[in-house]
């Protein structure tokens, strides 16, 4: 009897009981929401109003957790500084093009030529950064020990962060509001802010779109070889180096786009975006199981479902004040959840206990 | 002999040019402006931008071994010249479209100014060009000289213009000790007159020429015929020395410069502590501020005579309960990690960071800890009846803590928790498998190092005399581990080298405020890339590096043969 209590560790232990609290506490508020009706009562159409919105922030997530699960990919690394690739395509976009069409009256006569010349614009200079970046401070460090380009990338982050604040300044930018976008649609009997139901489609239209690219390009093929094995991928041919850059350019024009889909959201862009969003991305990626494109698109809308649907459902039905101050600490909480009881994530492989 | 290169001088020249147009548009150059380091004759913005040209003139003609005259100079002036061209360009853009100001908010009528020596852009702008290309000039000039005469010429300009830089503080330290004429007479409104700047520049030159000539040898024969008794007695009398500067510091330096030493005080403290965690252990904390946090608020509930005060007791009663709460809180946020390694466990303790952080300004413990308006009228504490007050008093209080805090890392960092740590360090694996419990080594790596954090929290707080969650930020994190990482992982001196470097300066250079962080970011890519083990190193890793280099040469020698 004694011998079978010796071989439980008591870490494990302390984790279950940890893992237990979370989910009793999260059921509780369920229910004492639902059952006990406490605080306040919401329609349907507010719950699929939370519902979407979380969709939306979500497909969000998505985007830029495609970043990080690329260079995870194939480099192992947490690309710290990709927040930023986020943050600086937008607000370049956002000062330069955005605000002059929005001014000139160009962006409401042609609404379409004048999002596609912003999201443009928006993923050429996020990629611009990451390539810059990646030349500087990734590419000579790629056989040093691991914590050294994760604090180089930390250094990347707040470089570009405080060089945006010096460019653009450090007030809030407003991004203009295109007449088109106002109102809701009407889809079977539910409304859909229109900006919410443009951010899915155009969000669910890259991804599909990145799918392919990875799965049947050639430079796609290219990027998984290296991911794979970079010696056994230098062998075949493959410009490794070139490759990497190339990652780091896709990750970041998808986080172009998505900033500016942030901006049609938010309406407003300032040089500190990039960072709970970054991080909020890289839970998504982690959730999802980081490494695979789908398991990425999947965790981002999973967290965004939650963190929408959260705090009126289990923290309202707890009785804790003021519930939506608290959707970071939703989010940050299953990601410490994920990481220590599912490293591999929803899909994908374990690569947590790597060496580090 | 290499014969000039002109695509590396246009190359190099053009790269230093878009540093020196970065540093424009962002605004460096204008705040800097603010700050003269020669009275009316040259700013520290004009330092930052002409920079530039002297630097890549040097480095163009540097490692070439060019000794001709000719290829050296024309290849400095070519890469100067090209360092002018994308200001040159910025200043043609503002002629042709002079609203760029409502994009990039720093391009100002004052910086134009500044960038063309206030004459117009297109006179201005070739004006500068011509006198960066003297620079560039100038710059590889160094190389065709003779070192006797360059190197000594060189650090005298160089340290003419760092006390320049710092004349604010010479200013503040010799106000009491020196009559107001001579003082009006050696600096200006702003920084130093040009006299004083010519009298220096004279006076460090010769002194550095006439040590490189006779002085050093002179001073290595002294040293060398020394007794060991002398040795001991010299190494006395300067450590007493040192002490009794220490305790001095606050007289000389008056309250605003003590409290800057203050804030680098405290940073001191978290660094030692971080250094525990990440120097020693090789765990990687970015939610470091969580103790700072948990360290102050403690301090603020135990003793406030506010609202939220609940203990009312004095200073020193809560001190230790301040402590021991942090340490308790390291111990159990480290507790879910302890399976985690390298990049996710630095996300997972970043996300515990901002989970307290979050917690702490939200309404949910608004009751116990005040919300976003935080805790107020926390006493100052009273010892003998006497009641710390000014920064000054702080002094000695931040002064001990930091000393038991130094006194206790190098006591770990040489014990036997000290080499389970750095075993741990270097690989987790076979410190385990070499029968290191690994649980109890990491807990009590993390308990230690939120100690440490929290004892910092707990003096800020009463420091203060009010806390406030937004004071609790990630940035906190950063600049802490920003300054282990450049003084040097692992190494105690580094802590207190970095804490200066990156706490104490910019708060002596208040301009710098605004373009801390993105320094901070550039510096910590640059020592990564250059100088990984920092400024600092700690003894093994002197030493690992000594044999890896030995190892190498042995390895070369051999390939040789």
């Amino acid at each position: 009897m004694s011998q079978r209590f010796k071989d439980i560790d008591y870490i494990d232990l302390l984790l279950w009981l940890f893992r237990a609290v979370i989910i009793i506490i999260v059921i509780w508020g369920t229910v004492a929401k639902i059952f006990l009706g406490r605080g306040n009562a919401y329609t349907a159409d507010d719950w699929i109003d939370f519902f979407v919105s979380g969709l939306s922030q979500g497909s969000l997530y998505a985007l830029i957790a495609l970043g990080y699960t690329l260079v995870y990919g194939v480099l192992f690394m947490i690309n710290f500084a990709h927040g930023e690739f986020f943050m600086s395509g937008t607000m370049t976009a956002t000062v330069f093009v955005a605000l002059p069409l929005s001014a000139s009256g160009f962006l409401d006569e042609h609404p379409i030529i004048g999002m596609l010349a912003i999201m443009l614009t928006a993923m050429l200079i996020s990629i611009g950064v990451a390539v810059l970046t990646e030349r500087v401070a990734y590419r000579p460090l790629r056989r040093a020990p691991r914590l050294v380009p994760l604090i180089t990338a930390i250094g990347a982050s707040f470089f570009w962060q405080y060089f945006f604040r010096g460019l653009y300044g450090s007030s809030l930018v407003p991004f203009p509001e295109l007449a088109v976008l106002q109102g809701k649609y009407n889809l079977f009997g539910i409304e859909i802010l229109k900006t919410r139901a443009v951010v899915v489609v155009a969000s669910v239209v890259m991804l599909v779109g990145l799918y392919f690219f990875v799965m049947r390009t050639k430079t796609g093929k290219a990027i998984r070889a290296v991911a794979e094995d970079k010696d056994v991928a230098a062998l075949m041919g493959i410009d490794v180096d070139r490759t990497i850059a190339i990652t780091f350019a896709t990750g970041a024009a998808m986080a172009g786009a998505a900033g500016v889909l942030y901006g049609l959201v938010f309406r407003q862009v300032h040089f500190f975006m990039g960072f709970v969003p970054g991080i909020k991305a890289f839970t998504a990626a982690v959730l999802g199981g980081i490494g695979s494109i789908p398991g990425a698109a999947l965790g981002g809308l999973f967290l965004g479902v939650i963190e929408a649907v959260g705090p009126p459902l289990f923290l309202e039905g707890l009785g804790i004040p003021g519930g939506h101050q608290l959707k970071d600490v939703i989010a940050f909480t299953m990601l410490v959840l994920v990481l220590i009881f599912r490293p591999q994530g929803i899909i994908g492989e374990r690569l947590a206990e790597k060496k580090a | 002999m290499a014969q000039l290169d002109v695509r590396d001088a246009i190359r190099k020249g053009l790269l230093a040019g878009v540093i020196a147009l970065g540093l424009s548009v962002i605004g460096m150059v204008e705040a800097f402006d603010q700050r003269d380091v020669i009275t009316d004759v040259f700013s520290l913005g004009q330092l930052l931008l002409f920079a530039a040209p002297a630097v890549v003139g040097f480095l163009v003609v540097k490692g070439r071994d060019i000794r001709a005259y000719g290829p050296a100079l024309i290849s400095g002036a070519l890469a100067g010249v090209f360092a002018a061209i994308p200001i040159f360009l910025l200043l043609m853009l503002t002629l042709i479209y002079p609203g760029l100001r409502a994009q990039l908010v720093n391009v100002s009528p004052t910086l134009i100014g500044i960038l063309t020596f206030g004459s117009g852009q297109i006179v201005g702008g070739l004006l500068l060009t011509a006198v960066m290309g003297v620079l560039g000039l100038v710059g590889a000039t160094t190389h065709v000289i003779p070192d006797r005469i360059s190197d000594p010429l060189v650090l005298g300009v160089g340290w003419t213009l760092l006390i320049g830089v710092l004349s604010e503080v010479l200013l503040n330290i010799l106000r009491p000790l020196l009559p107001r004429g001579v003082l009006r007479f050696l600096f200006g409104t702003k920084g130093i007159t040009l006299v004083t700047a010519v009298i220096l520049l004279v006076l460090i030159t010769v002194g550095i020429a006439w040590w490189r000539a006779q002085g050093r040898e002179r001073y290595q024969k002294r040293i060398a015929a020394r007794s060991a008794v002398q040795v001991a007695n010299a190494r006395r009398t300067s450590l007493g020395a040192g002490l009794l500067l220490l305790l001095v510091l606050p007289f000389i330096l008056g309250t605003y410069l003590t409290e800057v030493v203050d804030n680098v005080g405290l940073y001191v403290l978290m660094g030692l502590g971080l250094n525990i965690v990440v120097g020693f252990a090789g765990l990687l904390d970015l939610g470091y501020v969580a103790f700072f946090a948990i360290g102050a608020y403690m301090m603020g509930i135990l003793t406030s005579q506010g609202d939220l005060g609940v203990g009312g007791i004095s200073f020193w009663l809560a001190l230790p309960i301040c402590v021991a709460t942090s340490t308790i809180a390291g111990i159990i946020l480290g507790t879910p990690v302890l399976r985690m390694r390298g990049d996710y466990l630095a996300i997972v303790t970043l996300g515990f960071g901002e989970i307290i952080r979050v917690l702490a300004t939200s309404d949910l413990l608004k009751p116990v800890i005040g919300g976003a308006q935080g805790i107020l009228q926390i006493p100052k504490p009273e010892i003998f009846g006497f009641t710390i007050l000014q920064p000054q008093h702080f002094y000695y209080v931040i002064l001990a803590s930091v000393f038991l805090a130094l006194f206790i890392s190098s006591r770990l960092r040489d014990s036997r928790l000290g080499r389970q740590w750095m075993s741990l360090r270097e690989d987790e694996d076979v410190a385990e498998a070499m029968g290191i419990h690994l649980v109890k080594t990491k807990l009590l790596a993390f308990g230690i190092g939120a100690a440490f954090s929290g004892l910092a929290g707990a003096i800020f707080a009463a420091r203060l005399s009010s806390i406030f969650p937004h004071s609790f930020n990630l940035l906190i994190s950063i600049n802490v581990l920003s300054l282990i990482i450049v003084g040097g992982m692992g190494s105690l001196p580094g802590v207190v080298v970095g804490a200066l470097v990156l706490v104490g300066l910019p708060e002596l250079l208040r301009e710098f405020a605004e373009y801390r962080l993105l320094l901070y970011g550039a510096l910590l890519i640059a020592m990564m890339l250059r100088k990984p083990d920092g400024l600092w190193p700690s003894p093994v890793r002197r030493r690992e590096l000594k044999a890896e280099e030995q190892e190498k040469l042995m390895m070369q020698a051999e390939g040789l043969e």
